[in-house]
């Protein structure tokens, strides 16, 4: 099972011993772009965060390409929402591309003309190679999602996680970053990208999982992207459920 | 400092009293630059006054307290404005431009008081670190009582931070909490931040010549720090505060006369043992306040971790019995089958026994009748759980069994009936087994 | 005869003739250099403050290792005795502030303020019996607390510029992760770099420079060089390793320049001097700065300001005109047989230009009642046009020259394709476009405007002036876009 690229079973996560995402088992197909999709709360970016440690999991087991995390790094991408920085922060769009070759350059040793050449093509390649030496907040939103989108992309990853990637920006920048999916789909690459328009849904993606704190539906896009499917997604909560949560937070009980 | 070992009421009173209405407030104050989340400024100010104390100085010659309220109070706001003004127009980190700010106007004053050392006897250490042991040598004759000067100054500051609470308590309130909201509503938060900064001031620098620049900084912060462990109403919160201080300057200047002497010293720096005791106070706080303390958490834990395990033990016999009527479950049977720590297993098998719903056999448990009331309850609302998991969320019904185990125990009556109206009334769970009646 | 005196004594303090002048210089300098250099990763970690913190966390562990020393047969006076026992206290203040931020309610700058005053006060108490103990009294350590430049011996001062070299080789080695983790830090977790170490890394070095630092500045002063430097430089670069070297060159210059003028002047304490030589140069900085200086980037606010008005006057002026070409076509178009609607674009489309004639001359209340603005600034703009020969004023009416239409033609254009890319590609109401459009078109280079012009099909050619698409007269084109009014004089 090693060409799976990502592998989710069991996966619950607590925020405050508050339960966010339920029991999640999902397996991704190898060079599919897989949109998820769901309401405010329903644990997406949690999703994320837990598959890449960032935040500690309560139960449940998460791999890429059959291996833990630690051990493939370098397969995988991450591309976090924008607001998760500082924009003001003095450095410059190319610098920040540089950073998704940190790993690799290694401990200690500096960024050299190659890396740099490296992130200038990653720029060129979201198209706006001409900004590389701008700093980050003289950028738009959308020029700052794209310079996210080359950090990861100069990785050379077989899986791509990206946290919104389409939210707020222009339409030049969502249509360069839907052409960078489907080169990656070409390349035979995967991504994982949470999304919120239910519009597009069905051109960019070809698999999708329905999350409301729990996985209501996962397939490929015209089995499952139903109207049936977004109505139990976004047709409220379970109340008992909630309830219970609720209830087990006051407790403390250790979920 | 106290020459002597004996403890005298004459002097040792004076300095508990003048360290408590330090500790008051400072603390009334306190507590609005804690939930500011701005508690450095605190400390800020009272470096930063520096230079407006020595200006005071140098103009009128003397250490009158006036002028230098004055002073100190000028430059405190001033502090407050420019640490704003260098973070709004500088684009600069708050944290830093505070550092800016007040390293810069400590220099000064640093500056002005050693140029101005042959006119003026100015000691930095003095005004930083001013002895509190001192206070019962400088006193001003009220009616037939001999009260100290600072026991006058630090009473009237109290008085003033007092009334300065209670009559904006609401602003106060409001504008710690939503800045904006309190703009748009009409309440000028700024004018509450620097009204609050300039009795900050005040407050800093009358406690600065008497009891020490430490001492305030301290129970600026620490007792409404302990306090908002305590509480989460904010009246309470400074009442708390203002309590602690108390506790503190008292205990304080005791261990700072008293403990030395346990290592063969004499006594020691009071204004460092009330912040050392504010410190001790803050930690009992962080490790035993009711709802946020470490161990009263751990301990909520371990009962609720017990009461599980007891639950848990209670199904298990009433499944067992319900295949196997007549069966007894031995110790070690209910540990191996519940997975759980056998000295746990065996005190909850104890209690349960004393309190009447388990019965002691032959080779074994069972459940009394009341035992089997309770049971019962468990295991229908174990089973309603797992029915509706699998009816609502469409999860597998392998998989379920373990969640359900999780809410079991907080399904009370209400939620049992919940459950089953949702679930539309079933006679089984998913795996077959029957669903219990509701027990009274 | 005195001056001479002075003069000597001044030229031998900058010529570093003095051994113990020369010393001490040179290893604050170094001091300064070290702290401006890790100070700038602290402020981007917005951990400015921590400096502060750990810098008074540091007194009781001094006091302890002179208290202890002499127990374990070690010299209590030497430095590195008193110095591994600020790097022990230190160490336990970071500890305790981690503890409050994540096991209690309390936030960051509570758990700083706690830990500073508690630690501090502690010192307090363990200096009041150190100075009982024999020799306490002199051991000096109150030039802790205020530092004591003229003191720092040659092999202090030895300890301070090693110090100072291992954060140096420590910043150098580390810039790239370090960087990652002050602007990215989940990130960097993502990617493998240890979070945790590289805090401890950075915070550490920060122990390092402030435990030698307190012996020359001072303990409260110490914070300021590792503060000031850095905040100072980010007014003039945008990128963070230059940013790094300035800072570092800030603070070095700030320490060479205060204690060399501390050693010329008398009364003048080093450490004071060189954080006011720091707090000089961040003040000049505030002002000057290239990248984020007030001066700059109020001259860039007036530039864009006056952008704007001149904006708005021609802008106001070609509505003006075309209102009156408005009217004008209304009367006219009575004729039976023709909807009116379709012989007004007709017209329009026929015609040369919207400022064929008399018309064009437009009253300056006209003007004024275009949008709320102040009658001083519209004078003041409608001079300043003058002046660029844009317009023409006569009493109180102002005339657009062949100039002025041009440049009005493009203003309006320029905005009207920018209300139309908001109303056809961002989903924005039209009745809130006009307020958009007057904030971004400002802005507007002219790269995007060829980018608008090919996203909006209707206005293909160059020249055109498309209809305003939230007027009154939206429905003269019945289609969806607009047809442009032609003018001529634009490219």
């Amino acid at each position: 099972m090693t060409d799976i690229p990502l592998s989710i079973s069991d996966l619950t996560v607590a925020y405050h011993r508050k339960p966010v995402i339920w029991d999640i088992a999902v397996n991704i197909p190898p060079g599919t772009l897989v949109g998820v999709v769901g309401p405010n709360g329903a644990g997406k970016s949690t999703l994320l965060k837990a598959c890449l440690d960032l935040i500690p999991v309560t139960s449940g087991r998460v791999e890429f390409f059959g291996k833990a995390y630690q051990e493939v790094r370098h397969r995988v991408a991450y591309v976090p929402q924008r607001e998760s920085v500082d924009w003001d922060f003095p450095i410059l769009a190319i610098d920040v591309v540089a950073m998704g070759l940190y790993r690799q350059i290694g401990w200690f040793l500096p960024v050299r003309k190659r890396h740099l050449q490296t992130a200038q093509a990653a720029l060129d390649r979201v198209g706006i190679g001409d900004l590389a030496n701008r700093q980050i907040s003289q950028l738009s939103g959308g020029q700052q999602q794209r310079v996210f989108l080359a950090r990861a992309l100069v990785q050379q990853a077989d899986l791509y996680l990206m946290d919104e990637p389409f939210a707020a920006v222009d339409a030049a920048t969502e249509t360069a970053i839907v052409e960078i999916l489907k080169q990656m789909k070409t390349d035979g690459k995967t991504a994982v990208v949470i999304h919120h328009d239910l519009q597009t849904v069905r051109d960019y993606f070809d698999y999708v999982i329905l999350l409301n704190m729990r996985v209501v539906a996962a397939g490929a896009v015209d089995e499952v992207f139903t109207n049936e499917n977004l109505q139990k997604t976004y047709g409220g909560r379970l109340t008992l459920l909630d309830q219970a949560t609720e209830a087990m937070r006051r407790r403390e009980i250790k979920t | 400092m106290i020459a002597s070992n004996d403890w005298l009421w004459e002097l040792d009173g004076w300095i508990v009293l003048a360290g408590i209405l330090c500790a008051i407030s400072a603390s009334l104050v306190g507590n609005f630059l804690v939930l500011r989340k701005t508690s450095m400024l605190g400390d800020a100010i009272s470096h930063a006054v520096l230079p407006g104390l020595a200006a005071a100085f140098l103009i009128t010659g003397s250490r009158h307290s006036l002028p230098m309220f004055i002073g100190a109070a000028l430059v405190g706001i001033f502090t407050a404005a420019m640490t704003q003004w260098i973070r709004d127009s500088g684009k600069v980190d708050e944290g830093a431009s505070m550092g800016v700010v007040f390293t810069s106007l400590f220099a000064l004053g640093l500056v002005m008081i050693v140029r101005a050392a042959d006119t003026v006897d100015l000691d930095p250490g003095c005004v930083l670190y001013g002895a509190i042991e001192l206070t019962p040598l400088d006193t001003i004759p009220v009616g037939s009582l001999e009260v100290p000067r600072v026991i006058i100054t630090m009473g009237l500051v109290t008085i003033v931070n007092l009334a300065f609470v209670i009559a904006f308590f609401k602003e106060l309130r409001l504008t710690s909490f939503d800045t904006f909201y309190a703009d748009t509503v009409g309440f000028a938060s700024r004018r509450v931040h620097y009204l609050l900064m300039t009795l900050v001031a005040i407050t800093a620098v009358a406690s600065f010549e008497s009891v020490g620049n430490i001492l305030v900084v301290a129970m600026f912060i620490v007792p409404p720090a302990a306090a908002r462990l305590l509480t989460d109403r904010l009246s309470v919160m400074i009442l708390i505060s203002a309590v602690l201080g108390t506790v503190s300057a008292v205990i304080g200047h005791w261990s700072a006369v008293a403990l030395p002497r346990l290592l063969g010293y004499s006594s020691t720096s009071t204004a460092g043992m009330i912040a050392v005791i504010s410190g001790v106070v803050l930690t009992l706080a962080i490790a035993f306040s009711p709802k946020q303390g470490l161990l009263p958490r751990y301990v909520r834990g371990l009962r609720l971790e017990l009461s599980i395990l007891r639950d848990d033990v209670l199904a298990f016999l009433f499944r067992l019995q319900e295949r196997t009527p007549q069966a007894f479950a031995s110790h070690d049977h209910v540990s191996a089958s519940l997975r759980a720590n056998s000295l746990l297993v065996r005190f909850i098998l104890t209690r349960e026994r004393h309190r009447g719903n388990l019965v002691y056999g032959e080779s074994g448990y069972r459940l009394s009748s009341t035992g089997n009331q309770s049971a019962v309850n468990l295991v229908r609302a174990h089973r309603l759980w797992e029915q509706y998991l699998v009816d609502q969320t469409g999860m597998d019904s392998n998989r379920i069994h373990e969640h359900a185990e999780r809410f079991e125990h907080i399904a009370n009556k209400q939620i049992r009936d919940d459950l089953e109206r949702e679930t539309q009334y079933p006679k089984s769970d998913p795996h077959g087994s029957p669903i219990p009646k509701e027990s009274e | 005869m005195i001056a001479s005196v002075l003069f000597d004594a001044w030229l031998r303090t900058l010529t570093l003739q003095d051994h113990n002048t020369r010393v001490v210089v040179i290893a604050t300098t170094l001091l300064g250099f070290a702290a401006g250099a890790i100070g700038s990763f602290t402020l981007l970690r917005r951990r400015a403050l921590m400096g502060d913190a750990l810098s008074h966390a540091m007194l009781p562990g001094i006091g302890l290792a002179f208290l202890v020393a002499p127990a374990l047969g070690l010299q209590a006076k030497s430095l590195p005795v008193l110095l591994g026992g600020a790097v022990a206290s230190g160490l336990v203040g970071t500890f305790a502030i981690l503890l409050i931020r994540h096991q209690t309610r309390l936030k960051e700058d509570a758990a700083l303020g706690i830990v500073l005053s508690v630690f501090f006060g502690a010192g307090l108490a363990i200096l009041g019996l150190v100075q009982q103990t024999p020799g306490g009294h002199a051991a000096g350590l109150e030039s802790f607390i205020y530092g004591k430049t003229a003191s720092v011996t040659t092999y202090d001062a030895l300890w301070i510029a090693g110090t100072a070299a291992a954060t140096i080789l420590i910043v150098v080695l580390f810039a790239k992760e370090l960087t990652l983790l002050c602007f990215d830090d989940s990130y960097a977790r993502a990617r493998g770099f240890s979070v945790v170490l590289l805090d401890i890394l950075l915070m550490s070095s920060v122990v390092m420079v402030t435990v030698v630092g307190l012996q020359a500045v001072g303990l409260i002063l110490m914070i300021a060089l590792l503060v000031t430097p850095a905040a100072a430089s980010r007014f003039w670069v945008n990128r963070i390793i230059p940013m790094l070297w300035l800072s570092a060159i800030i603070g070095a210059v700030s320490c060479l320049g205060g204690s060399l003028l501390s050693a010329g002047v008398a009364e003048l304490p080093s450490g004071a001097t060189i954080v006011l030589t720091a707090a000089a140069l961040f003040f000049v900085s505030l002002l000057l700065g290239t990248e984020r200086g007030i001066l700059v980037r109020w001259i860039h606010r007036r530039s864009m300001r006056l952008k704007t008005d001149r904006q708005h006057v021609l802008r106001g002026l070609y509505e003006i005109v075309e209102s009156y070409r408005f009217k004008n076509l209304a009367t006219d178009s009575s004729r039976p047989g023709q909807s009116s609607k379709n012989q007004v674009s007709r017209s329009f489309d026929g015609e040369e230009s919207a400022f064929a004639n008399h018309e064009s001359l437009v009253s300056i209340v006209d003007l004024f009642s275009m949008r709320t603005w102040s009658k001083l600034r519209l004078k003041r703009e409608l001079k300043r046009c003058q002046a660029d020969g844009l317009i023409k004023m006569q009493q109180e009416t102002v005339c657009l020259t062949a100039a002025g239409r041009e440049a009005a033609n493009r203003a309006t254009r320029e905005h009207r394709l920018w209300e139309l890319y908001l109303i056809t590609h961002a989903d924005v109401a039209p009745s809130r476009v006009d307020h958009g459009a007057e904030r971004i078109e400002h802005v507007l280079e002219p790269e995007m405007i060829a980018e608008l012009e090919q996203l909006l099909p209707a206005s293909s050619t160059r020249s055109q002036v498309p209809d305003c698409p939230h007027s009154e007269t939206d429905s003269i084109a019945g289609d969806a876009l607009p047809q442009g009014l032609q003018s001529r004089g634009v490219r």
